[in-house]
């Protein structure tokens, strides 16, 4: 603060007393290199409930040639690097671990070009999700992945976090959505990963990129693909009096041969949330409801709307509704999409878990994620992608309650052996950062994790950037404990 | 703990395979052969393996099949069909491994997924023999460092797959294909939503719609309106060789440069009786690409000869 007031009044930064600050400040700009207690506090978490991040200064470049030239001070000064979009990120992947240089993404924001001949567009990290799709709907396009935070998070984080979201059901993830990258590498070199062409030549370097939690490099430039608008759209809202109906309709569906664009349940519980929230007309006297979207042309949208609410029917559905206008399916939409802000009325903390099961799986863990935190006396509400099999069990709590925070994080460690017991995966979406790094062992052997850390290591050999994530200790790049002992002073 | 299914590997027929492939000496495993030079010859004192075969597991209700590398995409996609669905992976004449390994898609790919969107999990045999497990069984999963991504296109460089579980998707109710003579590609893309494929010769246009059946004849009116077109029934004769172009360049394609053509319109893939000049990685695309074959393969054992940069 006093440099800034120093600055203003004579035009002149003094030196913060710390030689890489000072290079920072000199290579980028003195105005976007924070190193004040408020920045590095804001950039020592992310959206998720996990604290003992510790963010040395925070840089806010704007061009490729800054996010290089930050890379490089950084080695050239034995410094870490952490990449940051918009930090909503749910499994701490972007908490700094070891006070590194914090290098946000957010300045990069512009959508650089729209190439329809090629069926891309060009841009930058910090681009906000919902501000690409808004700006390609009217040409007839958008971006396929959907993330729920997807008014805040950026294609940047998207292309890290792997993000999916209520449409990746029918269109894929974020990685089959993203054709070229340019990247800076943990050496400092700018690389150009991917490409537009049918199939680039070499090991699919782009692909392992996409979902790497910010552990490989820092993306300053990224081709996304442009998803055509589907012409019709049909929206079902299916009642239940039990949440294993709905399941069994959403396996019921799949089984049945029919991809919908989406397919979401709630329960009664953040259903009667949403509904108090948003007043999208969602019914308080079921015990789950089924969103399910189909879109494409005429006839086959009221084909398969048709078949899945016979199938709904089938399992006793209570109810079926189709959204008979575009404001009562966006009313629809906002309800699902704004479910997590809901919860604020009925407690203040939640925490959000993210596991898959195989879909046919998904009523019999259902019932046992009820069960869990029954045994905990835990509030859960169930909110999830049923479609692909993810849920996301949610942990209603108040943090001010002791112990309330051993219960909630010893429920959230039976869901996940529960989910993996099923057949099922750690994460869906939210990715693992330091979330989930101590279950990996529960889906990995020390083999797997061995690979993924040569992977790793083949980016990135001396573990600067993103350090302490993803991958456990006990391997290279992973050694948490030393990066949070951070010796005294390092940072001043 | 009780470990996750995932962690099983104690599989009588990967053991088997792993002890095969062993750990030392160059080795490599030969399939049905259909791309044997892709990416460079094989080194000529390197011990051939065979992968195993069969599919393990097939959920049709998931949309997921679990089956062994060696054997034929022909004989998978057959099992698959009676249940109504198929993969994204191309019928070549060669196997699920070696499909995977080669990374070509199918030209149909608009309509059935990328290769590298339909591989969930890898089993692959390491450079010391080890059995390396990577991805999930589940249809969407980011636990930890995407290595299908890695494995999909890598020649065998990487290792030796032994297994993968893959993402099926139902088959349309009606598969179409026509052809026009006077159409052009571009306003064909542009005219239809979602065509399986396009393909242009420098002449024709030949277009695969597939769909409800009257959703497939509202885009066949769509499409006459912008020209004449035939049913057919099927593609042309494919030229050998294969190109890799982007979209826009592949609507513009020069013969004198590659001889006789058939483009695959939005995908960028061209098949023509020249072959494309050789291409490689550079510079710090290259160095990454260095480090990961060594720290996967530290002796270069794996298809000594053989470098998925030079595809």
């Amino acid at each position: 603060m006093l440099n800034e007031l120093k600055k203003r009044l004579t035009g002149k930064t003094d030196s913060s007393g710390d030689a890489f600050v000072d290079a920072l400040r000199e290579a980028i700009s003195p105005e976007r290199v924070k190193f004040d207690g408020a920045h590095r506090a804001l950039h020592g978490h992310d959206a998720s409930v996990f604290d003992g991040g510790n963010s040395g200064p925070v840089v806010y470049p704007e061009t490729t040639a800054e996010v290089q030239a930050v890379v490089r001070l950084a080695n050239d000064h034995g410094r870490n690097v952490v990449p940051r979009g918009a930090g909503t990120g749910l499994a701490g992947g972007a908490i700094p671990l070891g006070a590194p240089v914090v290098v946000a993404v957010t300045r990069m924001n512009k959508i650089l070009e729209v190439d329809v001949d090629n069926m891309i567009a060009w841009v930058e990290p910090g681009v906000v999700n919902l501000d690409l799709s808004n700006t390609l709907r009217p040409h007839g396009f958008h971006f396929a992945p959907d993330p729920s935070s997807q008014q805040a998070c950026t294609i940047g984080g998207n292309v890290a976090n792997n993000s999916g979201g209520p449409h990746c059901l029918a269109y894929g993830v974020t990685n089959a959505h993203v054709v070229a990258l340019e990247v800076v590498l943990p050496s400092g070199e700018v690389a150009m990963l991917g490409g537009l062409d049918a199939e680039p030549q070499g090991l699919d370097l782009r692909g392992v990129f996409v979902g790497s939690e910010g552990t490989l490099g820092i993306t300053t430039r990224i081709a996304v693909r442009l998803t055509k608008n589907r012409p019709e759209v049909r929206t079902l809202l299916l009642s239940f009096d039990s949440v294993t109906d709905a399941a069994n309709t959403v396996s019921g569906v799949i089984a049945g041969g029919i991809v919908p664009a989406a397919m979401e349940v709630m329960d009664q519980r953040i259903t009667e949330a949403v509904e108090n929230y948003v007043g999208a007309g969602y019914p308080l006297d079921a015990a789950a409801v089924l969103l399910a979207e189909v879109d494409g042309l005429d006839a086959g949208v009221d084909i398969d709307a048709d078949r899945i609410a016979q199938i709904g029917r089938d399992n006793n559905a209570t109810a079926v509704r189709l959204a008979e206008t575009d404001h009562e399916r966006a009313l629809l939409w906002k309800g699902r999409k704004t479910a997590f802000g809901a919860i604020a009325q009925i407690a203040p903390d939640y925490y959000l878990h993210d596991t898959v099961v195989p879909r046919s799986a998904l009523a019999g863990v259902l019932e046992e994620v009820y069960a869990i935190a029954k045994r905990h006396d835990v509030l859960v509400m169930n909110v999830f992608h049923a479609g692909d099999g993810n849920l996301h069990p949610l942990l209603i709590f108040d943090a001010r309650e002791e112990g309330v925070l051993d219960r909630v994080h010893a429920a959230g460690g039976e869901i996940i052996t529960a989910s993996l017991d099923a057949g099922g995966v750690l994460s869906g979406e939210h990715g693992i950062g330091v979330e989930k790094q101590k279950y990996m062992d529960r889906m990995f052997s020390g083999d797997d994790l061995d690979h993924q850390n040569r992977l790793r290591q083949g980016f990135d050999p001396f573990c600067r950037t993103n350090p302490g994530k993803v991958i456990p200790s006990g391997h290279s790049c992973a050694d948490i404990q030393s990066l949070r002992n951070v010796p005294d002073k390092v940072w001043g | 703990m009780v470990a996750s299914p995932l962690l099983v590997s104690d599989d009588p027929v990967l053991a088997a395979f792993a002890d095969e492939v062993g750990d030392t000496g160059p080795v490599s495993v030969a399939g049905s052969r259909t791309r044997w030079s892709l990416g460079g010859e094989l080194a000529d004192d390197t011990r051939i393996v065979t992968a195993p075969t069969g599919i393990v597991k097939y959920q049709p209700e998931e949309m997921t099949v679990q089956v062994r590398a060696g054997t034929t995409v022909a004989e998978l996609h057959e099992t698959l069909m009676a249940a109504g669905q198929r993969t994204g992976l191309p019928e070549r004449g060669g196997t699920v491994g070696g499909a995977l390994m080669a990374g070509e898609n199918d030209l149909r790919a608009l309509g059935r997924g990328r290769l590298r969107e339909a591989l969930l999990q890898v089993r692959y045999v390491s450079a010391e023999g080890r059995i390396i497990n990577s991805g999930g069984p589940t249809v969407k999963n980011v636990s930890g460092f995407d290595l299908p991504r890695l494995i999909v296109g890598s020649l065998g460089t990487l290792g030796l797959v032994a297994e993968v579980i893959l993402r099926t998707n139902p088959i349309p109710a009606v598969s179409r294909w026509y052809r026009s003579n006077d159409a052009s590609p571009a306003d064909v893309v542009e005219a239809v939503l979602a065509p399986s494929a396009v393909l242009f010769d420098g002449t024709s246009t030949w277009v695969e719609l597939e769909g409800h059946a009257p959703d497939v004849d509202a885009e066949l009116t769509r499409l006459q309106a912008i020209g004449s077109f035939e049913a057919v029934s099927g593609i042309p004769e494919l030229p050998p060789h294969r190109w890799s172009f982007t979209p826009a360049e592949a609507l513009a394609i020069d013969p004198a440069i590659t001889g006789s053509y058939v483009s695959v319109v939005g995908l960028g893939l061209v098949f023509a009786s020249q072959t494309q000049p050789n291409r490689t990685v550079t510079g710090a695309v290259q160095e990454v690409h260095e480090r990961v074959k060594a720290n996967f393969d530290p002796t270069g054992r794996l298809n000594p000869g053989r470098n998925p940069a030079n595809k």
